[in-house]
């Protein structure tokens, strides 16, 4: 262990109480795993005792005091993902890794841990490997998506969570975009409304990532609006963006869920909604 | 100052007091387990339950870290309270029967009977030994680990901590295992009989057990069979 990178993590961070998580993460982040002495140095160089830190390294879940192997498998058991399955999905991941939750593999590759909840709750049961989102992960999806992780495919884009794939909620037709990559995969193609003219506009599909592209200068904190390219039908809903007030765009996610964009330029109010789309789902058969 | 009523009497407090110790300055007894004079209040058992305001807004809290309030209205043994501490008491024994403290508190209670999975767990995570290595011996060579089920009472990655001074504050004060602080008196370790082994400490090499947290103690011993 290297202990003037511990020293240096430390002294970035260190002044509050606050900060040893963030100190933690860090160092964490750095081995991979919380080492017995990366802790001690920790303790000695911050004046926190060692059994606090101790007693936080134990308390997160994010924290493993155990190397782990190369690939985190992370399989939620949250409500919502338990009720559609999860238990099973991690059953089956625990047999074709010969490993229990919380343990590595015999040849480091893969450590398998469960979660409660990823705040994905729509896109359930979900399955994160390496900081990639698989949702609506059934038995047969395990091999494949171990087989992938071992050959190192899949790899997310950055640090931008989970990629969506978007219709318009009016004509039902795909609004991706594959001749516009953002963030290396397609992106969300929709026509913007301002000042009495049309835009093309492009958005990052990663729930989480803000890149955006426009064929026009947009001033930050105008509020435009969004059609679809496809039918040319408004997009914009009665749903007020959280962060700013402004009213928001919906969208369909295929998997089933609606993502609201707030429409002031700049803003960068997102949501996933499920509880729309559950309502409609329940509304549906009526009206057919 | 700070008048409040308790079980129909006023009382005048100094701002800061908890409703335990006014309560118990009337002379109302209150059953606490993990509070103890010297230490940080901390609620953890529950025990000491009281009641507080009145009709639909009437709720239970611990009396131990709750403050005093103007006029406050308190009722220290109502149906509902004396229904709390009995599970309450009920939980314990389930989860710590050896414990002479508890036991006696079950027949203090007039709790009959144990209607959950009987286990045997040698601590009830009251944190009374935590603060006191803290807070009185200076030391806060133990702590808590982990959480919710998983968690435990414990020197960092379980091994003997060079902080420790081996003082026994940590025995001393433990309500779980009243076992482990009678080793002075050796006559007087009768409890564990349920478990029916013999008296510990005694019996093992001179002392070489006491330090429960550094080597198994006997909860652990009866846990293990
Ligand atoms: S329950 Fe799995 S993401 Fe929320
Ligand atoms: S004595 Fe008050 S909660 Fe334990």
């Amino acid at each position: 262990m290297d202990e003037q990178v511990i020293e240096k993590i430390v002294a970035e961070h260190h002044g509050s109480l606050g900060g040893i998580l963030t100190i933690l993460s860090e160092v964490q982040a750095k081995y991979g795993y919380l080492p017995e002495d990366s802790l001690r140095r920790v303790a000695a160089t911050t004046n926190v005792s060692l059994t606090d830190l101790y007693g936080v390294a134990t308390f997160y879940k994010a924290f493993s005091l155990k190397p782990r192997g190369k690939h985190l498998v992370s399989v939620c058991l949250g409500t919502a993902c338990h009720v559609r399955g999860a238990a099973r999905i991690a059953e089956e991941l625990c047999k074709q890794l010969g490993v229990q939750p919380g343990e590595t593999t015999a040849d480091k590759e893969f450590t398998l841990e469960t979660v409660n909840c990823l705040g994905g709750c729509a896109l359930g049961p979900i399955v994160v490997v390496d900081g990639r989102y698989y949702t609506n992960v059934r038995k047969s999806k395990v091999a494949e998506i171990l087989r992938k992780t071992r050959a190192g495919l899949d790899k997310p884009q950055g640090n931008h969570g989970f990629p969506l794939t978007i219709q318009c909620p009016h004509c039902q037709q795909n609004l991706m975009d594959p001749a516009k990559p953002i963030d290396g995969v397609p992106s969300i193609h929709l026509t913007l409304c301002w000042n009495g003219g049309r835009h093309s506009l492009h958005l990052s599909c990663f729930y989480g990532s803000f890149v955006s592209a426009c064929d026009e200068e947009i001033p930050v904190d105008s509020v435009v609006g969004i059609v679809c390219p496809k039918c040319g039908r408004d997009l914009t809903s009665e749903w007020t963006c959280l962060e700013c007030g402004a009213g928001m765009a919906r969208l369909l996610v295929q998997e089933g869920a609606a993502l609201m964009v707030c429409t002031r330029s700049g803003c960068k109010g997102r949501r996933l909604d499920l509880d729309t789309i559950l309502a409609e789902e329940t509304n549906r058969p009526n009206q057919e | 100052m700070i008048t409040l009523t308790i079980n129909g009497l006023e009382v005048s407090v100094e701002e800061g007091t908890t409703i335990l110790e006014a309560a118990q300055f009337l002379g109302f007894p209150i059953p606490t387990l993990c509070h103890m004079e010297g230490l940080t209040p901390y609620g953890a058992c529950r025990l000491c339950v009281v009641e507080i305001g009145e009709g639909p807004n009437a709720k239970l809290v611990s009396s131990c870290t709750y403050l005093a309030e103007q006029g406050l209205k308190v009722r220290t043994a109502s149906k509902r309270v004396m229904r709390a501490r009995m599970m309450i008491i009920e939980l314990l024994l389930a989860s710590c029967p050896q414990s002479k403290i508890i036991q006696d508190l079950a027949s203090k209670y007039d709790v009959r009977q144990q209607r959950f999975r009987q286990e045997y767990e040698d601590c009830i995570l009251c944190g009374r030994c935590v603060r006191m290595c803290e807070e009185q011996m200076m030391a806060k060579a133990i702590g808590f680990r982990g959480r919710g089920q998983n968690r435990s009472i414990g020197t960092p990655f379980d091994i003997p901590s060079d902080i420790c001074r081996q003082c026994g504050g940590c025995i001393y004060v433990c309500p779980a295992c009243t076992l482990r602080c009678t080793y002075t008196e050796p006559e007087k370790a009768i409890c564990g009989g349920c478990a029916n082994i013999s008296p510990p400490c005694i019996q093992k090499d001179h002392f070489d057990d006491l330090m429960c947290y550094m080597d198994p103690c006997v909860a652990c011993e009866i846990k293990k069979e």
